[in-house]
């Protein structure tokens, strides 16, 4: 029921584990079946530079996961979050009817991980324009 | 690492090669119908007697309270849909277990909707059915109570002779699905409180697709099927000669290894297994009674992983087995079994089942007690929630 390709990163997953001094970090679960996904990004100059991931989940999931990393690893941050989870599924060779829910995750996980860096990087920008105020009163 | 270890028995079983040797002169040599009367029929219809006999043997029934079907799923439908039809006009009301097979669950479901009142009884934490709530279940118009012998996913074996000795205080019907049970336990239907109860071959290494419903004398049911008359009126059709052959020839091995205390060696494996398991893997637990079991049955969950991605890196080593976490399942529900035992999803996402066979060795066992830890350890470090190093 799975291609050869989704076999061969299900057992050989790329980009596994975290990153601890990830710049986003998005956490998505399914509500389908329970699993959940998470996603480490590491950014310079809103690229990405490094990406790992964590999940609990079927062998489509895992897949997806290794396959989605691979696929935003050096974009930016706006062509990252074109990715699409067809695109995930196309790149694996396609899946099984019952497991595209388990690509939405993937796509999803990398769109909360950017969401997570542009928040945070609008946090720290409010800030340091607070400490600047600060200082010039 | 060439080893291929088979654990996943409760499935099916292979054909024993002796019930193949069996078999194989009723496909083109004596092939007549068994219900002919020439030379050739009488030929069928004997092995197919002696079948009967074998099998009746297996749980001390006499032969005519034997007929043959086409598998465990058509044996329960007879029992449940052939009791209710025929007991309609005195009551409409059947009592089953949240943990049935589905051949039993969703034949009740079906029942319901046709105008039946289904009372679908809870179990505790290891799968056991409480005498006590049976017997507040049943009602005046309680026909017919079926509740499975041993249960397919987690083992447990049910206290079925109190839950029988109820239902014949109260004048019901006891059906039991003895799908898993039969061929492994000792089953003794004069000695049991059970009316009637359903068998099939390919869990005791006969062929797919036989199958056997013991229907105590004086029972009766409406048959769903109807034509020529075949199995005393209640599963018309040409008998499945080769079939029933190998079926009568795997409960005559049952037999012989249950007498022989063979199952012995099976158990003692078993525990092997599941104390190799409980001590070498971290959050992990027994899922089903510990004691209660089917003796060749051993089942887990294990925290933060999930089942499909389990068994399908245990394939890839060689060795077969399942899960019924809800990714496994074309629902993309967790198994009625687990959520029925009151798992929360994300534990029951992590099932596997162990099945052994007569077969399975010692060296088998230490295969799966070397590799499964590994395997269990680099999901959980894929894993957000797994214990890090
Ligand atoms: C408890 C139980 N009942 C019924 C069945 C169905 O039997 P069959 O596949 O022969 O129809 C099974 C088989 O998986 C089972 O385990
Ligand atoms: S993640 Fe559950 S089915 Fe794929």
């Amino acid at each position: 029921m799975y291609t050869e390709k989704l076999m061969q990163l299900f057992m050989n997953p790329k980009n596994v584990g975290r990153i601890e001094d990830a710049d986003g970090i998005g956490e998505v679960g399914n509500p389908v079946c329970g699993d959940v996904m998470k996603i480490y990004l590491k950014i310079e100059d809103d690229r990405i530079v490094d990406v790992k991931f964590e999940t609990f989940g079927c062998a489509a999931a895992i897949a997806t996961s290794s396959m989605v990393t691979e696929l935003v690893k050096g974009k930016t941050i706006e062509e990252a979050l074109k990715v699409s989870n067809k695109d995930v599924a196309e790149a694996l060779g396609g899946l099984p009817p019952q497991k595209v829910h388990c690509s939405l995750l993937a796509e999803e996980g990398i769109k909360a991980a950017v969401d997570d860096y542009l928040a945070k990087k609008d946090k720290t920008k409010r800030e340091a324009s607070e400490t600047r105020q600060c200082a010039k009163a | 690492m060439n080893r291929f270890v088979y654990l996943d028995h409760s499935a099916t079983t292979p054909v024993d090669q002796k019930v193949l040797e069996a078999m194989l002169p009723f496909f083109s040599m004596d092939f007549g119908n068994p219900n002919s009367l020439h030379t050739w029929g009488r030929k069928a219809r004997q092995a197919v007697d002696q079948a009967r006999d074998e099998v009746s043997r297996l749980i001390n029934a006499e032969p005519s309270e034997i007929i043959f079907t086409g598998g465990g799923s058509e044996a329960d439908n007879i029992a449940i849909k052939g009791v209710a039809f025929a007991k309609k006009d005195k009551g409409r009301h059947i009592i089953t277990s949240a943990i049935e097979h589905h051949a039993v669950l969703d034949t009740c479901k079906w029942l319901e909707k046709e105008g039946f009142d289904i009372t679908i009884l809870p179990v505790d934490e290891y799968g056991t059915i409480r005498p006590e709530e049976l017997r507040k279940a049943i009602r005046p118009d309680t026909i017919l109570v079926t509740i499975h012998f041993a249960n397919n996913e987690i083992g447990t074996v049910q206290p079925i002779e109190q839950l029988g000795n109820i239902c014949r205080e109260q004048g019901v019907l006891f059906h039991t699905d003895a799908v898993q049970a039969a061929g492994h336990i000792s089953i003794d239907v004069k000695k049991l409180p059970i009316d009637l109860m359903t068998m099939a071959a390919h869990k005791m290494y006969g062929p797919k697709g036989v199958g056997a419903l013991y229907i105590k004398k004086g029972v009766k049911i409406v048959p769903l099927i109807h034509g020529g008359g075949q199995e005393r009126g209640l599963r018309s059709g040409t008998e499945n000669t080769a079939g029933i052959v190998g079926f009568g020839k795997a409960a005559a091995l049952a037999s012989d290894r249950l007498a022989k205390d063979e199952t012995e060696k099976e158990r003692n494996l078993r525990d092997r297994l599941i104390d190799g398991i409980l001590e070498k893997i971290e959050d992990a637990m027994l899922t089903g009674h510990r004691t209660e079991r089917l003796p060749f049955h051993a089942s887990f969950c294990f925290r933060y992983i999930e089942g499909e991605s389990l068994l399908l890196r245990l394939d890839a080593l060689g060795i077969g087995a399942s899960s019924g976490s809800a990714c496994t399942s074309g629902s993309l529900e967790p198994s009625h079994v687990l959520l029925a035992i009151g798992l929360p999803h994300e534990i029951a996402h992590g099932s596997l089942r162990l099945t052994l066979g007569k077969d399975t060795s010692e060296e088998d066992i230490d295969y799966v007690l070397e590799n499964l830890p590994k395997v269990v350890e680099s999901l959980r470090a894929m894993s957000p929630y797994g214990k890090r190093g």
